[in-house]
């Protein structure tokens, strides 16, 4: 984006660029903090069409909101990519064929790409357990991953 | 009781201009010919001649002037003015050639002698750059194209007083063309040095200057500021530019609270100024030369037109810009009535104080009018073969 940059002797200084949709912007740069938002008219490129008058509050809350905008575009992107995985509590039965069994016997994230997270045992939560966490009839083991991975950890601790 | 009668006639007098102001902010145009119609109704003559508060209201005005220089001054910066010079001196002769001349001729044709030309040749010349910024500000044409090249043209302006208003001190004086050049050389010298100053070593006066407290700030700046007037007024400079030279050294923060500080003494004490010059003009001499201050309002209105059309023709504008550019230059008001005052106080020809308060009475009430007539009225003519646009 090129800028340019005049000076408004007595006032302060006049920015403009022309956006990628050939529209010419200028913002009026007071000395005293004022700031003015100006759209320039499509027939006559020397009048200004719209002026939007700022002070200097509003100018930074400006800003902010056209900067912060571009920052939620982001979380918004980083969030699709993370849309796919979904967290799933699965209980550990009676019948289990890993009831007394350690994690690292599951091979549950070669076998199915999703991960043990964290295992809830009656009142404690083991955050991250270590591959030689027993499980016992009664935990509740949570699962993150994608739908079919998680599905399949459910068999696999049901079934084994 | 003296003293009683002093305060009652005071406070009447302004109370009256701030009621006067007010009417001037809801019909839309500048204060400064309403002013000046209230100085004209209390002078010798007039409706309501004051009796005891004249002195005071003389002082007054001279501190006005002063005030009024400084505020322009403190507008710009140093490096403004050196950039200005360097891009716009032939828009700038442009406009002094194209606007004193009627001035000079008319004061020669009626026979008043070269003083008064000069005199009237600056009545003519300068825009009002307080009504042209208020203009282009109320009009939302701060970020038109064509509003850099006004602004260096009013720079310009301000400069080529800083060198006029001494020449006219001597010349006023009568001291002649010897004193007249010395002056010159005088104030082109002290306009030189301080800009010099202004650019290497303004951080210097700025910290002799600066202080935390609002109180102490406003009496070194209004201090100093009337020490150099009186000190360049010695020096047959002219007070005014004095002050105006102080305002150019001063930039940055300082310069900001010092405008917020002095503002509201300027407004009054300019105020007092126009009234003051209303004062001495009698309304029975306005008569005669009404006809003449039209005509030569209506010659300044074209001239003035002429070279903001040119000037922005110059930097490329199209027709629409280069209209408003001609209409935002028309003008006049403050430095107009400065310059008469200064002539009417040397006693230069007395027709020249009446006829530069009715053009100033006429270009000051009525330019802001055109000014606002003006982009509907070029729509219309340009309604059919749209204004070449120039789409980059």
């Amino acid at each position: 984006m090129e800028v340019h940059r005049t000076a408004l002797p007595g006032i302060g200084l006049l920015f403009e660029f022309v956006t990628e949709r050939g529209r010419r912007v200028g913002v009026v740069s007071h000395r005293t903090g004022r700031r003015e938002v100006v759209v320039y008219s499509r027939e006559d490129p020397d009048t200004a069409a719209v002026t939007l008058t700022l002070n200097a509050e509003e100018a930074d809350g400006m800003a902010e909101l056209l900067a912060s905008a571009r920052i939620v575009e982001r979380l918004e992107a980083l969030h699709r990519q993370v849309e796919g995985l979904i967290t799933e509590q699965i209980p550990i039965s009676a019948g289990s064929p890993y009831d007394g069994r350690s994690l690292g016997d599951t091979h549950a994230r070669t076998r199915t790409g999703a991960s043990i997270v964290a295992v809830v045992s009656g009142e404690r939560v083991h955050a991250s357990p270590r591959p030689d966490f027993v499980f016992q009839a009664g935990d509740v083991v949570v699962v993150v991953g994608t739908a079919e991975g998680t599905s399949a950890v459910a068999r696999l601790l049901a079934e084994g | 009781m003296h003293g009683t009668l002093l305060l009652i006639e005071l406070g009447a007098v302004i109370l009256g201009l701030g009621l006067l102001g007010a009417i001037s902010i809801r019909v839309g145009i500048s204060p400064i010919p309403l002013y000046l119609i209230a100085g004209l109704a209390f002078g010798h003559g007039g409706l309501l001649p004051l009796a005891t508060s004249e002195e005071f209201i003389a002082a007054g005005a001279e501190l006005g002037v002063i005030l009024l220089l400084f505020t322009l001054g403190l507008e710009y910066t140093a490096s403004e003015l050196v950039g200005t010079l360097r891009t716009s001196v032939a828009g700038g002769l442009i406009d002094l050639v194209l606007n004193a001349t009627p001035g000079v001729a008319v004061a020669l044709i009626m026979g008043w002698g070269p003083v008064a030309a000069l005199a009237l040749g600056g009545v003519t010349y300068v825009t009002s750059s307080g009504i042209a910024a208020k203009v282009v500000g109320d009009l939302g044409w701060l970020a038109n194209r064509e509003t850099p090249v006004v602004l260096s043209l009013l720079v310009m302006e301000d400069l080529a007083m800083a060198l006029y208003l001494p020449i006219l001190t001597a010349v006023l004086a009568g001291t002649g063309l010897l004193g007249g050049s010395i002056a010159l050389a005088i104030a082109a010298g002290t306009v030189a040095v301080v800009l010099f100053v202004a650019l290497r070593f303004g951080r210097a006066v700025e910290v002799f200057l600066d202080s935390p407290s609002q109180e102490v700030l406003l009496l070194k700046v209004l201090g100093m500021t009337i020490l150099v007037a009186g000190v360049a007024q010695l020096l047959q400079v002219s007070a005014a530019v004095g002050a105006f030279l102080v305002g150019i050294a001063l930039s940055g923060p300082l310069a900001h609270t010092a405008r917020e500080l002095l503002t509201p003494l300027r407004d009054l004490f300019a105020a007092v100024f126009f009234v003051f010059f209303g004062l001495q003009t009698d309304p029975s001499d306005l008569p005669p030369v009404t006809a003449l201050a039209l005509g030569l309002a209506l010659l300044g209105m074209a001239t003035k037109y002429a070279t903001g059309w040119l000037a922005a023709r110059r930097a490329g504008i199209g027709r629409a810009g280069r209209a408003r550019a001609g209409v935002v230059l028309i003008p006049r008001g403050e430095f107009n009535i400065v310059i008469a005052g200064l002539a009417v106080a040397a006693g230069a020809h007395a027709g020249l104080g009446p006829l530069a308060a009715a053009y100033v009475l006429v270009l000051a009430a009525l330019a802001p009018l055109v000014a606002r007539v003006v982009e509907p009225l070029l729509r219309r003519t340009a309604a059919s073969p749209p204004a070449a646009p120039t789409v980059p």
